[in-house]
């Protein structure tokens, strides 16, 4: 069984095909990457899944489920958690916040356990505390200690990517939806990323969907490669696969000029 | 770092002269709408030292006092040695101080020249005499210049005095001003404390300061000023650097003594300023409500004195005998539990069509739903239920057994506003940090993508609707309670409006500058009806509150008392550049391998 499968999925942009007869599934404990040129609807692609952008047609399946026309917030408490290419974290709030405030969704207390303090209350805010260091920790030394008291605008960019992963991982999904998360990194951070992108099957048992534009990346994580241009899915396999294919070959670097 | 030195004039006569011009026609300015707006003549009746000095001869003499020394200010840069102060910014302050006077005798020539009363209605011989000290054109206009330039060279040799001179020269100025200004306030309090001897010696009978105790007390201010220089700062220096259990056991003390006051203070006070105090405790609750709903979820409201008149007409109609259409006579207690039902049910009535909407829609709608509610309180349609523009009256007081609070007997209103007060900031504190606060907080943030991760935005900013909604009407109840009556007009937008400037100047997000922003506002300047202390000012209230508003938008953004958070946003900058000199570079990351070979953007553009 498929944990996400998405059938003829076709998303309209006022005349425009964003991403017209996608097909697409991916199994518990894969880690499938979709590349593909700039403009090829592999973001569109995600915002669909997440619930950002209503699809024109098609189906999506979440555990068998159709999660089409919920709203974002219904799709991340379902188990689908995403980051963002251009970073959006909560500038103001401190790097600990923005991973409490993840768990929303996983806990219920509202104004009723806040006014009394009642033990559950209290019990959960220790627990979203404790998860959230938790999840901080899996970063190494970056994201805690003094830093868990800093707002998250103060942050390099390298760890800003980090943080945004940490507040995906807080909502406690089961599918994780990474878009470009090494881009503007350096070799180093990118290979160091590139195995803790590993460590989140391996440990957190997530399944997870990336783009990515660097194929190194690419090629050392992916189970599997999709390719989309244009909207459409032009190749799917393994990375060796795909990156011989002629089609692919063509869609990044254009067609030979045929002598006729 | 090397020290630079900052470029440094030749002489005494090498002005930035487009500068000292500027300041110098902002001060001419200033006084001309100062005369012009009517302040110096209508209050020039009030004394504040008897037969020497005016309120009205002061409002305009304090001008170029505060040009002169902001013009004579230099802007001090970490890393630059700074310019000694001296001759230099006397001269500056001079120049601005008689172009700021010369300004005024050009008005005086025009006053005498022209008649312009139509449209500036304070264009009158009255303003004339008030200016030449009716001794005729010439001596006006010689004295003016003189005492401005004089006043601009006090103002600016406020910079040159040593410190502690100017510790001196400063408490007694503030001092006694605000005793001669606040002298209702003053012998009101003093009355309470069976202390009448003592202000009938400081205060002549008409008013005002007599010239000897004007001395007397100086001078004692003067000797307490030099006395008590530096403890002030070391007690709060050393409050601020303690921690952890001693912090706390401070912080408990500190507490207590403020309850204390609380409760222990009003007995002492006349009706006067206990019912002053009401009324800023009326306007905290709202200030409260509001900081919720602006300060914490980020929903600009302009409309929530619809949820006071709710909170208000509720009470009226269930506890009222005269209200005209259903008259339960309820206790006002249990009238309460109404008045949070129907808060609730307006709240989510407005809230429902209004929340999908963000920023600048937002506040447009809330501002006509505002209205709406206010309308429809006034219509004929409704009329038969709520009488209208006549309103409901004779509201009984919250009987409690052992006493009755009503209106007049301010000081049982101010135990209860205390009491609901109290509630509510409980309720701010409390819910600030809560999974609902912050859930608030990251959707003031950034909405869609706290709805990515997983916050149904919908139903937490329907619940900081409500929260605010009740608490409002909260205040609202006991508005009516206190006065005895309701009517349509006591729900005017402008009570929106001041409840956000009082949120705003006090400081968005933090209860403790919510607190102080209705003190300063409502409690000294006043209220939309409700005098303060400064009574002299009303008809300039409105006035005050736009300038002030303005100002602080332009210097301190983050108001009086800032929540660290808010402050932080404003100043990100400064925020950043101050983590780089602690030694934690933000930009780079603290890997040991790595950082050398890492470029962050640090504080940059964020989505």
């Amino acid at each position: 069984m498929s944990l996400l499968e998405i059938k003829d999925l076709k998303i309209t942009f006022g005349g425009l095909d964003a991403l017209s007869g996608l097909n697409f599934h991916i199994d518990e404990g894969e880690i499938v990457s979709v590349i593909g040129p700039n403009g090829a609807g592999k973001t569109t692609f995600f915002n669909a899944i997440s619930g950002l952008v209503t699809p024109t047609e098609g189906e999506i399946l979440f555990e068998d489920e159709s999660i089409v026309g919920l709203d974002p917030s219904t799709v991340t408490s379902l188990g689908i958690a995403r980051t963002f290419q251009n970073v959006r974290l909560f500038p103001n709030m401190t790097i600990l916040e923005n991973v409490m405030v993840a768990q929303h969704c996983r806990t219920s207390q509202l104004i009723y356990g806040a006014l009394l303090q009642t033990k559950a209350f209290k019990r959960e805010e220790r627990e979203i505390r404790e998860r959230a260091i938790e999840v901080l920790e899996f970063f190494g030394h970056r994201l805690v200690g003094y830093r868990m008291d800093q707002p998250a605008f103060a942050l390099s960019y390298a760890n800003r990517r980090r943080l945004e992963i940490a507040r995906a991982m807080a909502t406690q999904p089961r599918l994780l939806l990474l878009d470009e998360p090494v881009a503007g990194m350096n070799p180093i951070e990118t290979a160091e990323l590139t195995a803790l992108v590993g460590r989140l099957r391996s440990e957190w048992g997530f399944t997870i969907i990336m783009i990515e534009h660097d194929m190194k990346v690419v090629r050392d994580v992916s189970d599997r490669v999709v390719v989309l241009d244009h909207g459409v899915p032009i190749a799917q396999g393994s990375y060796d696969e795909v990156s011989t294919n002629p089609d692919v070959v063509e869609a990044y670097l254009g067609r030979p000029v045929e002598a006729n | 770092m090397s020290i630079l030195a900052a470029p440094m004039p030749s002489s005494a006569l090498d002005q930035d002269w487009r500068k000292v011009l500027r300041w110098g026609v902002i001060c001419g300015g200033t006084l001309i709408a100062l005369c012009l707006v009517g302040m110096p003549v209508e209050l020039d009746r009030r004394e504040i030292i008897e037969r020497y000095m005016s309120l009205g001869y002061l409002s305009v003499v304090l001008v170029p006092i505060v040009i002169g020394w902001v013009s004579a200010s230099q802007v001090v840069l970490e890393g630059f040695e700074s310019r000694k102060q001296g001759l230099f910014d006397l001269v500056t302050g001079l120049v601005v101080g008689v172009i700021g006077g010369g300004l005024l005798s050009l008005l005086m020539v025009a006053l005498d020249s022209w008649n312009l009363r139509d449209p500036l209605v304070n264009w009158s011989p009255k303003l004339f005499r008030f200016l030449t000290y009716e001794n005729g054109m010439g001596f006006g206009a010689g004295a003016w210049i003189v005492t401005c330039g004089v006043l601009g060279l006090a103002g600016a040799s406020l910079h040159v005095m040593p410190r502690f001179a100017r510790r001196i020269v400063g408490i007694v100025m503030i001092g006694l001003l605000s005793l001669s200004v606040l002298e209702a306030a003053v012998s009101d309090v003093s009355e309470g404390f069976g202390l009448e001897w003592l202000t009938d010696l400081i205060y002549a009978k008409k008013g005002g300061l007599t010239l000897t105790s004007t001395f007397v007390v100086g001078a004692v201010m003067a000797v307490v000023a030099a006395l008590t220089d530096g403890r002030v700062k070391a007690v709060t220096n050393r409050y601020r650097d303690m921690e952890g259990v001693e912090r706390q056991k401070a912080s408990i003390i500190l507490f207590a003594v403020v309850a204390v006051l609380c409760i222990v203070l009003p007995m002492f006070l006349g009706k006067i300023m206990n019912e002053l105090l009401a009324n800023v405790g009326l306007f905290l609750l709202l200030a409260l409500g509001l900081n919720i709903v602006v300060g914490l979820a980020g929903l600009l409201d302009l409309g929530y004195v619809a949820f006071f008149a709710v909170g208000g007409y509720t009470t009226a109609v269930l506890t009222s005998p005269n209200s005209p259409w259903f008259a339960p006579e309820l206790h006002f207690g249990f009238s309460l539990i109404f008045v949070v039902i129907f808060a609730i049910i307006v709240g989510l009535v407005i809230g429902a069509p209004v929340i999908r909407m963000r920023g600048d829609y937002l506040a447009i709608v809330t501002l006509g739903f505002g209205e709406i509610i206010r309308l429809l309180f006034m219509s004929d349609w409704l009329g038969p239920y709520f009488g209208g523009a006549q309103g409901i009256t004779n509201v009984p007081g919250v009987d409690l057994g052992f006493a009755t609070v009503k209106g007049t007997d301010p000081r049982s209103v101010f135990y209860l506003v205390l009491f609901f007060s109290v509630i509510a900031i409980y309720v701010s504190w409390r819910l600030q940090a809560s999974r609902l606060g912050r859930a608030w907080m990251a959707i003031r943030e950034d909405e869609q993508v706290a709805e990515a991760m997983g916050i149904n935005t919908v139903s937490a900013k329907l619940m900081a609707f409500v929260v605010g909604a009740v608490l409002a009407a909260f205040s609202g109840a006991v508005l009516v309670a206190k006065v005895g009556s309701v009517f349509p007009t006591s729900f005017m937008i402008l009570i929106s409006i001041i409840i956000l400037v009082v949120v705003i100047v006090g400081g968005m997000g933090n209860i403790a500058g919510v607190m102080v922003g209705s003190f300063v506002l409502i409690g000294v300047l006043g209220g939309p009806k409700q005098p303060g202390l400064l009574q002299e000012f009303q008809n300039f209230k409105l006035l005050i509150y736009g300038m002030l508003l303005v100002f602080m938008m332009l210097k301190r953004p983050e108001g009086l008392v800032p929540s660290a958070r808010r402050s932080r946003e404003l100043h990100q900058d400064e925020f950043l550049q101050d983590a780089w000199l602690k030694g934690d570079k933000p930009g780079i990351d603290d890997d040991g391998d790595a950082a050398p070979l890492l470029v962050g953007d640090g504080g940059g553009e964020e989505e």
